[in-house]
């Protein structure tokens, strides 16, 4: 009779050998210290950055708290903003031209961005460029154009009313959000068969507005609030077009208290920082709840 | 006159033509199936059916009205897709309903329709799961009730089963056909896939290179291909040279060896070369005196599952020859170096010219192999 099989017997082929490298008892060699040296060194280098990263991100806001709060009485620096009618004004003014802004450039970029990965894909990169261009004009370059353009000569003179000037600034607005806009567009257009789709419901009977509106817009919501969110923080934030064009809205405002109210500004500051987080939880719960509702149903 | 008529249709890509003069015409209710490799034109031809690409020359005709130039949405033309296309944020109900809607049909007459066309498709219990809740076989034919709903006069299916796993496409593309023969309505099926194509259909349009090969049932696509494409590629194929010895009588000889095919050799001289094809199923074990024979040395034996394949090598060295035998547990498999004799009938030899003789001798033939 032969030896028999360890594998059949139950036998640890460990056992007849003795314990391997890592097996109980094992004396770990010196190559095994240096790797296990350099993960350790690996991580506490990964924390050190993260750190350096949360205080550079969070000591000013920290500063900017403890400033806010040395106002007296306690607190009182919040309160005078929050009963102070140019805040609630100035903040719904902002939301206004945000909301504004969000609906005609989801009206803009949708249906190029969509016409565009649809028909002409060899335009796209001209796209792109054309959607950057916010971020290599400043600011008040693009205002000073927009005001120069439609100045009280011109045959659109909207910089010579309230009405055309809030009208300008939605405009610009709408130009700085293309970026956001576009980009989160076309990553959603990306992760969906549009081709297939736009035949699939043109061969049931649909026309291009129906194909929009039912199949492509549904399936790019989180796209679009991803978008949507982004325009509005920078439209809330936005402080150069708006004090150019002597609109009402939020920065300015925030300017304006900073030159007589030190603690109200930081308090503003850190209000609006608030507002720009909000938007950013909003996003992740939303993209949470879309997840969340997979799972569930699948369960 | 014919349902769905193809007349002289043409489609160019800038220098590049995908489809030349492609005519067809299809009765009401007919399965036709398009079967060609990747590239052959195949789905440009479904496109243009379908609208979706518009035709350089040339004209379609539904049920005696032309929609050549109509626009997709206006051509009441199912179609489905090789990737399903459903709409990803609609349920399986609204995506079956869609269509409806668009047609302004009442909510109990979509409610009606959809019910029935989920019982159709075996899925009446999935009404209200969105399609990533679904398999692929179950979306695929989610894909096919959607574009039955709208009783379209022709239905289209470019490479439906390509997505799905080799039992489900099986057993999915009966229930296609079962449904087919059941609402009677007319069908284009494009397939690269041979065995689809043969199992599915009434007829098949063979293509190639923008070309119209070969239109025929499957029976006559298999048994009687017209050109050594069709003959390369539907089936498996030996391909031999023969030297002719009498054209007329249509005797020839293959390493040596006599062999008669079953009518005179158009084109061929005596003592000129040409390629004759044979099929490895119609090749039988064993010499008899009423058919063709050929002898050789097993060279390989293949498992196939269902068939075994037995390679045989001429002793001259001239070349190979492939059959077929059924798989059964008391098959006795010749061993390799065994000296065996083959037999045919004469009408098995399919003598190809020499375009389609270059064609047949692709690499894949089992000439080759």
């Amino acid at each position: 009779m032969g030896r028999p099989n360890p594998a059949i017997t139950g036998t640890a082929i460990e056992g007849e050998l003795g314990p391997g490298p890592h097996g109980p008892g094992a004396v770990p060699s010196n190559s095994a210290r240096r790797s296990r040296r350099s993960r350790y060194a690996g991580r506490i280098f990964w924390w050190l950055i993260f750190l350096i990263g949360f205080l550079y991100f969070f000591l000013p806001l920290y500063g900017t708290l403890d400033f806010s709060l040395k106002s007296k009485p306690f607190g009182s620096a919040y309160t005078a903003i929050l009963s102070d009618s140019g805040f609630v004004s100035s903040l719904g003014y902002s939301f206004v031209a945000g909301i504004l802004t969000i609906i005609i450039s989801i009206l803009i970029i949708v249906p190029t961005a969509f016409w565009v990965r649809l028909k002409y894909p060899q335009l796209r990169p001209f796209i792109e460029f054309i959607t950057l261009l916010p971020f290599v004009i400043p600011p008040v370059i693009l205002v000073y154009g927009l005001l120069n353009t439609y100045n009280g000569k011109s045959l659109l003179p909207l910089g010579d009313s309230d009405t055309g000037l809030n009208v300008l600034l939605v405009a610009a607005y709408v130009v700085l959000s293309f970026p956001y806009m576009y980009r989160a567009v076309d990553t959603g257009l990306r992760a969906i068969d549009i081709q297939s789709l736009t035949e699939a419901s043109q061969s049931l009977g649909a026309g291009w507005g129906r194909i929009l509106w039912q199949v492509i817009l549904p399936n790019l919501r989180t796209s679009l609030l991803s978008g949507a969110f982004l325009s509005l923080a920078i439209v809330v934030g936005e402080f150069t077009i708006a004090t150019f064009m002597s609109r009402p809205a939020f920065a300015p405002y925030l300017n304006i208290v900073g030159d007589s109210k030190p603690y109200e500004q930081a308090a503003l500051a850190l209000v609006s920082f608030g507002i720009t987080w909000l938007a950013m939880i909003l996003i992740a719960v939303i993209g949470r709840n879309s997840r969340s509702q997979i799972k569930v149903t699948l369960g | 006159m014919a349902f769905l008529e193809l007349t002289g249709v043409q489609k160019r890509f800038g220098e590049f033509a995908a489809v030349h003069n492609f005519d067809l015409a299809a009765d009401a209710g007919e399965f036709v199936s398009f079967l060609g490799p990747s590239g052959c034109g195949k789905t440009t031809t479904l496109r243009m059916i379908a609208g979706f690409e518009r035709p350089t020359a040339g004209k379609i005709v539904v049920n005696g009205a032309d929609i050549t130039d109509k626009a997709p949405n206006q051509r009441n033309v199912g179609m489905v897709f090789q990737s399903y296309a459903l709409f990803p944020n609609m349920t399986v109900a609204d995506n079956v309903g869609f269509g409806l809607k668009i047609r302004k049909r009442s909510k109990d007459q979509i409610k009606k329709r959809v019910g029935e066309l989920l019982e159709l498709i075996h899925l009446p219990d999935k009404a209200s799961r969105y399609p990533w809740q679904l398999s692929g076989g179950q979306q695929q034919r989610v894909a096919l009730a959607r574009a039955l709903a709208i009783e379209p006069q022709v239905l289209l299916l470019d490479e439906p089963l390509s997505a799905l796993d080799a039992k489900i496409r099986v057993s999915l593309r009966n229930e296609i056909r079962a449904i087919q023969r059941q609402l009677g309505i007319t069908t284009v099926y494009v397939t690269h896939d041979q065995e689809e194509a043969l199992s599915l259909s009434d007829r098949i349009v063979v293509m190639s290179e923008g070309r119209v090969e070969q239109i025929g049932t499957p029976f006559e696509i298999y048994n009687f291909p017209s050109t050594g494409f069709v003959a390369r590629f539907v089936g498996t194929l030996n391909v031999l040279s023969a030297k002719v010895i009498d054209p007329g009588a249509g005797t020839l000889e293959v390493a040596g060896q006599p062999i008669r095919a079953a009518k005179p050799i158009s084109g061929g001289h005596a003592g000129g070369m040409i390629t004759v094809a044979l099929r490895p199923e119609i090749i039988q074990l064993g010499s008899r005196a009423d058919l063709n024979n050929l002898s050789g040395i097993v060279d390989d034996v293949t498992f196939l599952g269902s068939i075994v394949r037995v390679r045989i090598k001429f002793t001259d060295g001239s070349g190979v020859i492939s059959f077929d035998t059924f798989n059964n547990p008391h098959l006795a498999v010749p061993d390799r170096g065994t000296a065996i004799t083959v037999s045919f009938p004469t009408e098995a030899c399919l003598v190809l010219d020499q375009a389609e003789a270059a064609a047949a001798a692709a690499p894949e033939d089992l000439d080759a192999a």
